[in-house]
């Protein structure tokens, strides 16, 4: 649900403004910036047409009859972005979306005009943690007011830092749900029935007929251990539950009665009996100082021998080295990861040459509908910190 | 002079295997099964000695389709009362022939519908998610960051048309619910209203399901009515974004216009468990089309699948020896 933004104040503009002279509609081409000069008159106009706005005729002489105030009250917020497309950009066709509704600075557009955009831009559209954010930025960005960061994890982002600078945050949580549980299903069914390396044995050029030993292990019926039991974790639940999984789970807090009722699930206080259980264990927290590492060579040993360890959380929260020892040592029996630390691994890593490990490339929310509503949620996010009202999905510390 | 052992066993019934282990032969744990309950005769003990061996065997445990039936092998058999079918397709079954024989056949529904409902699952989401694909780009030594834009699409609250409603299918319908998907089912029988709102299946003709399904999957038999069920006709009538998962039979799918609706993005995708024939040559259209997942027929290749299916295969075989009901008896159509 989205609304227009009413602007509430006047940006501080340091260089004099031309008097009695109105400028045109503010809207920067991706070519080139021509900020007004302290003595000019009327600024050159942008090179293209400015895209029509409601209300904002689209003709110079009509906009010299306007006041500056009533062009800056049809301005667009200016928003920063890492860039367009390309292998981590804002996508072409969320680019359109976002046009409409706010100024869009790319970071190499802000750089080559510092000084003059630094003072304009008063969000950060950060999409696949993208632009880095760091003090040095935000020293140079004294109007920033939110940073709206794509997906739930905020690992990446320094909360403390930004508090200091009054800037506020917000993810977008539970949108990404149900696509990451649909993930970690998917992980969890396609190693147990050795989905890669059936697809593989099938089209094999060496294949000449498929063994009647090649086998994998059942889901239904088994059971499954969920490590952070948050919106995710629940919905793992609720689908585990359908193939008559067995469910544990370990949490900071207990679920109440009536929430694990409705999928079965036991709560187990010590990690360490969960794990002992467990046919699957999957992982399921956000990454904090906490769980960074939960998972080491004391965990993996208390884990069955034919368990298999699914991560759809972050790559730190397991202990890389220790998984690719406990694998390659047959502690466990197998991993499937859609993360990893660094996302990619460095190429000659031993995780991408174990058979019994499927890798995906951070993918949990990876679908054309989420990354649609994230872009809407995002949206919706900046529009409200810019106006001052409750910023929905904000991070607090 | 002959120990008691020996005696019990020559006194349980003869029981025909393919062989023990080996890449065609039955597993070691399930040859032990078999061995508390029947004397266990392999294909090369049968061809030493036809005519002394032969009379012994009562029973044959055909798994993943092994031994072959034929009229050749009913012949040398004099005594054979009963076919163990671990599966429960019995489409490489000639099952008149072996009616003629006075011979049963029994299968074993069961065992198998829990693994291969997963299966089904599994190929689904694998598929959707573009697994296959995306573990190929995370271990490529090429690789080196993963594009922002790669995307797969959303099963959670998709539409999922399940053409064949029988004991797989509906634990299909019961796991794809909690995915919040819409189901709709075809089926030659309609379900009972409590079935269908036990899992929010809505009952529709062949056209409106194909027209309507993100994902179709195939979980009938093989029969000559399902013998190319799925044709140009119902490829077009599909959705181009659809994708059509097969755990059903190869032959229920026209390979020919599968391969044609895949290249020519009639559809976007297919997961096919099984093929015609199985493996495919290696020259084949499908092993080289980026939207199509193969695995080699393991709907039921679990540990405990097979353990169930050789159990409920003995209990079936057992019933007919002991002139008890036969839980699972199939008859020639």
């Amino acid at each position: 649900m989205l609304f227009l933004f009413p602007p509430t104040h006047v940006d501080k503009v340091q260089s004099p403004r031309p008097q009695n002279h109105s400028r045109g509609p503010w809207h920067p081409s991706r070519e080139q910036f021509l900020p007004p000069s302290p003595l000019s008159s009327v600024p050159p106009p942008p090179s293209f047409p400015p895209p029509p706005q409601p209300g904002v005729p689209a003709r110079l002489p009509a906009l010299l009859a306007r006041r500056e105030e009533d062009m800056e009250a049809q301005e667009l917020p200016c928003v920063l972005i890492d860039c367009i497309g390309g292998k981590h950009g804002v996508y072409e066709d969320h680019a359109e979306f976002l046009k409409e509704r706010f100024c869009l600075i790319t970071m190499k557009e802000y750089l080559e005009n510092k000084n003059f955009l630094g003072k304009k831009i008063r969000a950060i559209y950060m999409w696949y943690h993208k632009p880095v954010i760091n003090e040095e930025l935000l020293q140079s960005l004294p109007n920033l007011k939110i940073v709206a960061s794509s997906g739930v994890g905020i690992d990446h982002l320094d909360l403390s830092l930004l508090s200091s600078y009054g800037v506020k945050v917000s993810n977008t949580p539970f949108i990404v749900s149900t696509d990451t549980a649909d993930l970690g299903m998917a992980l969890m069914l396609a190693s147990s029935r050795r989905l890669v390396e059936g697809h593989q044995m099938a089209i094999s050029p060496d294949t000449e007929y498929f063994p009647a030993d090649w086998l994998g292990a059942e889901v239904s019926g088994a059971t499954l251990g969920i490590i952070g039991m948050g919106t995710i974790g629940y919905k793992v639940a609720e689908r585990a539950k359908a193939f008559e999984m067995k469910i544990l789970y370990h949490n900071r807090k207990q679920r109440n009665k009536e929430e694990e009722r409705a999928v079965g699930a036991t709560y187990c206080k010590k990690i360490d009996d969960l794990l002992q259980q467990a046919d699957f264990v999957m992982l399921v927290v956000n990454l904090t100082p906490q769980t960074h590492k939960l998972i080491g060579k004391r965990e993996l040993q208390l884990m069955k021998p034919t368990a298999i360890l699914i991560n759809i959380s972050r790559g730190l929260v397991v202990d890389q080295d220790a998984l690719v020892e406990a694998l390659q040592n047959k502690v466990i029996k197998a991993a499937a990861l859609d993360v990893t630390y660094p996302e990619p691994l460095p190429r000659d890593h031993p995780l991408l040459k174990l058979k019994n490990v499927i890798i995906t490339p951070h993918i949990g929310s990876a679908t054309v509908k989420t990354r649609h509503l994230m872009k809407e949620n995002m949206t919706e996010s900046i529009q409200a910190g810019l106006a001052g009202l409750p910023i929905p999905n904000e991070v607090l510390l | 002079m002959r120990t008691a052992q020996v005696m019990a066993e020559q006194d349980l019934p003869g029981l025909l295997i393919m062989g023990i282990g080996g890449t065609h032969g039955v597993q070691e744990s399930l040859a032990a099964l078999l061995k508390k309950h029947f004397s266990v005769i392999t294909m090369k003990e049968l061809l030493e000695n036809k005519k002394e061996v032969g009379k012994k065997i009562q029973c044959i445990f055909v798994s993943e389709f092994r031994p072959t039936i034929d009229q050749e092998l009913l012949e040398s058999l004099p005594n054979l009362k009963v076919i163990g079918n671990s599966g429960v397709g019995v489409d490489h079954l000639n099952l008149k022939m072996i009616s003629n024989f006075g011979v049963r056949v029994t299968n074993t529904p069961h065992a198998v519908a829990d693994s291969t409902a997963d299966m089904g699952m599994a190929l689904m989401l694998a598929s959707a998610r573009r697994l296959v694909e995306g573990s190929q780009i995370a271990v490529s030594p090429d690789t080196n960051y993963f594009a922002a834009d790669w995307l797969g699409v959303e099963v959670t609250r998709a539409t999922l048309g399940i053409i064949g409603m029988g004991r797989i299918g509906y634990k299909v319908a019961q796991r794809a619910r909690a995915f919040e998907m819409k189901i709709l089912y075809h089926n030659r029988n309609r379900r009972s209203q409590e079935e269908e709102q036990a899992v929010g299946a809505c009952y529709s003709e062949m056209e409106d399901l194909l027209q309507q399904s993100d994902f179709v999957m195939l979980v009938v038999n093989l029969t000559p009515q399902t013998e190319k069920l799925i044709g140009k006709k119902e490829l077009g009538l599909m959705k181009p974004t659809a994708t059509l998962i097969n755990i059903s039979r190869g032959a229920v799918i026209d390979q020919d216009a599968l391969v044609e609706a895949l290249q020519n993005k009639t559809i976007k995708a297919a997961a096919l468990d099984v093929t015609y024939p199985e493996p495919l040559p290696r020259n084949h259209p499908l092993l080289k089309l980026n939207n199509v997942i193969i695995t080699p027929h393991i709907g039921t290749a679990t540990v405990q699948a097979t353990h169930m299916m050789a159990e409920e295969a003995i209990a079936n075989m057992l019933s007919v020896l002991n002139c008890q009901p036969i839980p699972s008896e199939v008859f020639p159509q």
